[in-house]
């Protein structure tokens, strides 16, 4: 467990020196900047367009950090060989595997939690002065609890990526990485229609793929409530519950191809 | 009977090469060595003799393709015997992002140091290797012979009872080479073990009390350097000066050949049991002063050219393809 920690904290401090949260500035830059020029708008609307792209700015600039740094992880260790003299100490390779996921969920995390803090304070300044008997008609309170289940569907959607791209990054190289992690990223944003593939196909065989890929592949629509967050539909917390066992059981997967893949792996 | 600090079966490894069609590729044959606790090792060979290959088996950071290697009693790659160990890979490289200290701040923390210890340990271990003030640098700024000092200072970190060095004095200056021979001949004196690949014989034969040769993956020859037939004497070289005229006349029956350096100073070659003291007397009688006395051997580098040329030429194929 000691081992876990420590390159978990190594991967969080490098991620903090290559000035990885350069990206919040942008953030709340791109977040003050669009309340202002959409402050025109009809009231509730410019919260709704907030709530809409402040869920969805957390989302993207966290999968950059996720495909990214995800890619590198354990890629860059091998290429540059850092590897060598860090698995000479007493530290199993399933740990140095654990540990580097841990390190980037942990970057991940603090970059989800600055980023939740900017969008509430930012829907406080512009609800501040709504009256609020104008506030009751809107579909849902600026500052809605209801966005931190969004947020936390938005941390597990990335936290699956991220076990992706360490998957390939454990066997492959960077670019390649990347190429597979985008291309399961896209494949999983559709992967829901793949269900319902026999209403549209007649043929067993190609349905039968389908299938197999669905159960194969993860399904990220399921992470995706921003919509019926925004307009203030019920999201159950049984549907979190159980989305997040999903997650869960995706990520401990793949965690378990990569210490595999990686266990047997020659360093030449 | 003592526990071999270090101890290879029959120890092979293939890598698979080509693309298309890989065939497999045997980087070493064989390989039985054993290095005895309190021992300077110098494994040895040209470029490509499978060095690497052996060092990296005994990390575990490649896997046997046949054979065994243990490290103090233990299978190879034991997380246990990693406690007790040191590892300098050849031309290391580190995290740049993170200074000196920092890098072994790393290190400590995966032995399970304590604050303390590692408070006490970090300074004194880069002090001891002459890594000054740069300590807090980034290590991308730092010099190649700089950073080999700080993977020798990471090696050295945890007192271990087994040092691993690959090349370790590649890419140092003369003073740094200075320095790791005498951190080599602290640790052995302090009764540590250590086993070092290099291609730079006269390190060897400063540091070692035990060598191995490999070439083409196999292992040409081995032994304590003492033991071995071509280290024994085949001769003595006797270098006399203010000799009197004729005074040679009488040694020269017994000589295998004397040679005129320069005026009355005289080279004065003997065979193995040709009684130097004798001859040294005789001439000192005679009003000659003695410059120097000193065996006559074959060299490392003599054995280790011999050996490799004896290996033969031509690619290797793999035993068990």
């Amino acid at each position: 467990m000691n081992a876990v920690r420590c390159v978990a904290v190594a991967v969080f401090r490098e991620s903090v020196r290559d000035r990885v949260y350069y990206n919040l500035v942008l953030f709340a830059v791109l977040l003050v900047g669009a309340s202002i020029l959409i402050g025109q708008l009809t009231a509730g609307q410019d919260v709704k367009i907030i709530k809409d792209l402040g869920l969805s700015a957390t989302s993207i600039f966290g999968l950059f950090i996720a495909i990214f740094l995800g890619i590198n992880l354990v890629s860059k260790e091998v290429d540059r060989r850092s590897v060598y003299p860090l698995l000479a100490k007493p530290i199993r390779r399933s740990e140095f595997i654990v540990g580097k996921y841990a390190g980037l969920q942990l970057t991940l995390l603090a970059n989800t939690v600055v980023m939740t803090i900017a969008l509430y304070a930012v829907l406080f300044f512009l609800s501040r002065d709504v009256p609020e008997r104008v506030q009751a008609a809107w579909d849902s309170p600026a500052l809605d609890p209801a966005l931190l289940k969004a947020i936390a569907l938005i941390y597990l959607h990335l936290a699956v990526v991220t076990a992706v791209a360490l998957f390939f990054s454990t066997y492959s190289s960077p670019l390649l990485s990347a190429i597979f992690t985008m291309g399961v990223y896209v494949v999983g944003q559709f992967n829901a229609d793949l269900k319902a593939f026999d209403r549209i196909v007649e043929s067993p065989v190609a349905v039968a793929v389908a299938k197999g890929c669905y159960y194969l592949l993860p399904d990220f629509s399921r992470f995706d409530i921003k919509l019926a967050v925004v307009h203030g539909l019920p999201v159950s917390p049984g549907y979190v519950a159980v989305t997040a066992g999903y997650a869960a059981l995706y990520v401990a997967a793949l965690l378990f191809g990569a210490v595999v893949i990686f266990s047997r792996r020659d360093f030449k | 009977m003592t526990t071999a600090a270090i101890r290879t079966r029959e120890l092979s490894k293939d890598y698979h090469v080509g693309f298309w069609r890989p065939r497999p590729y045997r980087a070493l044959d064989r390989l039985s060595i054993e290095v005895a606790p309190g021992d300077v090792f110098g494994f040895l060979g040209p470029n490509g003799a499978g060095k690497t290959t052996t060092l990296k088996l005994l990390m575990q950071l490649v896997f046997p393709t046949s054979g065994e290697a243990e490290i103090l009693g233990r299978p190879a790659g034991d997380v246990g015997v990693r406690r007790r160990i040191g590892y300098l890979p050849e031309n290391p490289y580190f995290y740049d992002h993170l200074t000196a200290e920092e890098l072994l701040e790393y290190f400590g923390r995966l032995f399970g140091m304590s604050a303390a210890d590692r408070r006490q340990r970090i300074p004194a271990t880069l002090d001891r290797l002459g890594v000054g003030a740069e300590r807090r640098m980034q290590l991308r700024k730092f010099s190649k012979g700089m950073l080999q000092r700080v993977g020798l200072a990471q090696a050295v970190l945890n007192d271990p009872d087994v040092l691993f060095l690959d090349e370790p004095m590649s890419g140092l200056d003369p003073l740094g080479r200075r320095d790791v021979r005498a951190l080599i001949l602290e640790l052995r004196d302090q009764g540590r073990t250590i086993f070092f690949s290099s291609h730079i014989l006269s390190d060897a034969e400063a540091l070692c009390n035990q060598v191995a040769i490999v070439a083409k993956g196999r292992l040409a020859t081995a032994g304590r350097l003492s033991d071995m037939k071509e280290f024994e004497v085949h001769g003595w070289e006797l270098v006399m000066a203010d000799v009197p005229p004729g005074a040679l006349d009488a040694v020269r029956a017994r000589a295998r050949r004397v040679l005129t350096i320069a005026g009355d100073r005289y080279a004065i070659e003997l065979p193995p049991d040709g009684r130097p003291e004798e001859v040294l007397r005789e001439l000192t009688a005679l009003g000659a002063t003695l410059v120097s006395l000193h065996p006559l051997r074959e060299t490392l580098e003599d054995v280790f050219v011999r050996r490799v040329a004896e290996m033969g030429e031509g690619a290797r194929p793999s035993q068990n393809p």
